[in-house]
């Protein structure tokens, strides 16, 4: 229940002035994907049956190696924006908004650098 | 978190039933009923209605329950052509107009219901407040640094009035409005289809001086960036307008401005 202006309500606290960025970064991501997903099944389907020598020799070749952590970078960065859209449209209490929020960026960031460092342990390690 | 199902004084019960006696031509209209002073949960009354005796619109159904059937059926209409944008409602699940939805298009029973998720004022009425305001918020009008020409209008090449199209027809039903699923999730801070097609009409217009501030109040993740393209808004429209392309134009205008 408010007795708020209608107006008031309307107006609200204004334009945050921003939105662009994280809109265009997702058409970006999005466009980016099309020929990374591309490469990563057929790269799957060449790699149906290989075993773990087989595959770090493929993941030794620089081309795949870049290829693999440009996935991994733009899958998290893309994922990250769509989960945060997402908890924004949902999750409407302040406290649980703002804690899942900053614990969606943070696992981003976890999972970015996880991923692209057990992709350079086995492309570059022994 | 959003609410995914009604409270529960707002459950819809079973209602009454009319009958047509001795009609042949029979179709069911099931509408939902809702009286605030009874203290009663919703309900869905059933009205037999003889087509024989009726107009072809859903709109002449429901003046013909309200004349002949049950006065206390309460509902907006005005011009009963598709202007005014008063009968505005969810039939057969589906936003629409009842003054343009043939009865004939509708299989089965007819369900009619308010416009989703707005507050009731009564039975088919919604409380339109919120988006009333949100339209007084995006200044709905010409504005302008330079004075007005001593001798006549602002003027207009045809190609500039073409940016118009699609965009000045629109009656504010609040159709598509209600038809968002971000509208029903984030109403106040989400300006919304019908608020946002409106605010591209004063943005795309040539004689308009105020696009760089109009643009800024848009710029916000949720006034503007809360529609995610779904569509709804486009299918639903009774007068066949798009607003998810002007919301798209509005996008845009944002990223042109950057680069």
């Amino acid at each position: 229940m408010t007795l708020r202006n209608p107006i008031g309500r309307a107006r609200g606290v204004g334009s945050a002035k921003e939105g662009v960025g994280h809109h265009w970064s997702t058409v970006v991501t999005a466009v980016a994907l099309v020929p990374l997903s591309l490469w990563f099944v057929i790269s799957l389907i060449g790699l149906h049956g290989a075993d773990y020598a087989a595959f770090k020799a493929w993941l030794s070749g620089p081309f795949n190696a870049t290829m693999f952590v440009l996935t991994i970078l733009v899958v998290v960065y893309h994922a990250q924006l769509g989960v945060q859209m997402v908890v924004e449209d949902y999750v409407h209490g302040k406290g649980i908004k703002f804690a899942t929020l900053v614990g969606i960026k943070l696992g981003a960031a976890f999972l970015a650098v996880f991923m692209t460092v057990s992709v350079l342990k086995v492309a570059v390690g022994v | 978190m959003v609410e995914f199902a009604l409270p529960a004084n707002s459950r819809v019960q079973p209602g009454k039933t009319y009958k047509a006696a001795g009609a042949k031509n029979v179709k069911v209209f099931k509408i939902y009923r809702y009286d605030p002073d009874s203290g009663a949960n919703p309900r869905l009354d059933s009205y037999e209605i003889d087509l024989d005796h009726c107009g072809p619109m859903v709109l002449d159904a429901l003046l013909k329950i309200k004349n002949e059937i049950d006065s206390t059926l309460t509902f907006r209409r005005s011009c009963r052509e598709g202007i005014c944008g008063s009968c505005a409602m969810n039939i057969d699940g589906t936003n629409t107009l009842a003054c343009l939805k043939p009865i004939e298009e509708i299989k089965g029973d007819a369900k009619i219901y308010p416009l989703p998720h707005m507050p009731v004022v009564k039975d088919l009425i919604p409380d339109l407040t919120v988006p009333y305001a949100q339209l007084a918020s995006i200044q709905p009008w010409m504005q302008t640094q330079s004075p007005p020409p001593p001798d006549g209008e602002r003027l207009q090449s045809p190609e500039e009035r073409e940016k118009l199209d699609g965009l000045w027809e629109c009656i504010l039903c609040f159709c598509c409005q209600t038809s968002c699923p971000s509208y029903w999730w984030n109403g106040e801070k989400y300006l919304g289809p019908s608020i946002l097609l409106q605010a591209a009409r004063w943005i795309h217009d040539t004689r308009d001086e105020f696009t760089g501030e109009r643009l800024d109040a848009l710029e916000d993740p949720f006034k503007l960036y809360r529609c995610h393209t779904i569509m709804n808004c486009t299918k639903t429209c009774p007068k066949g307008l798009n607003p998810a392309k002007a919301i798209g134009s509005i996008k845009e205008k944002l990223l042109e401005r950057r680069s």
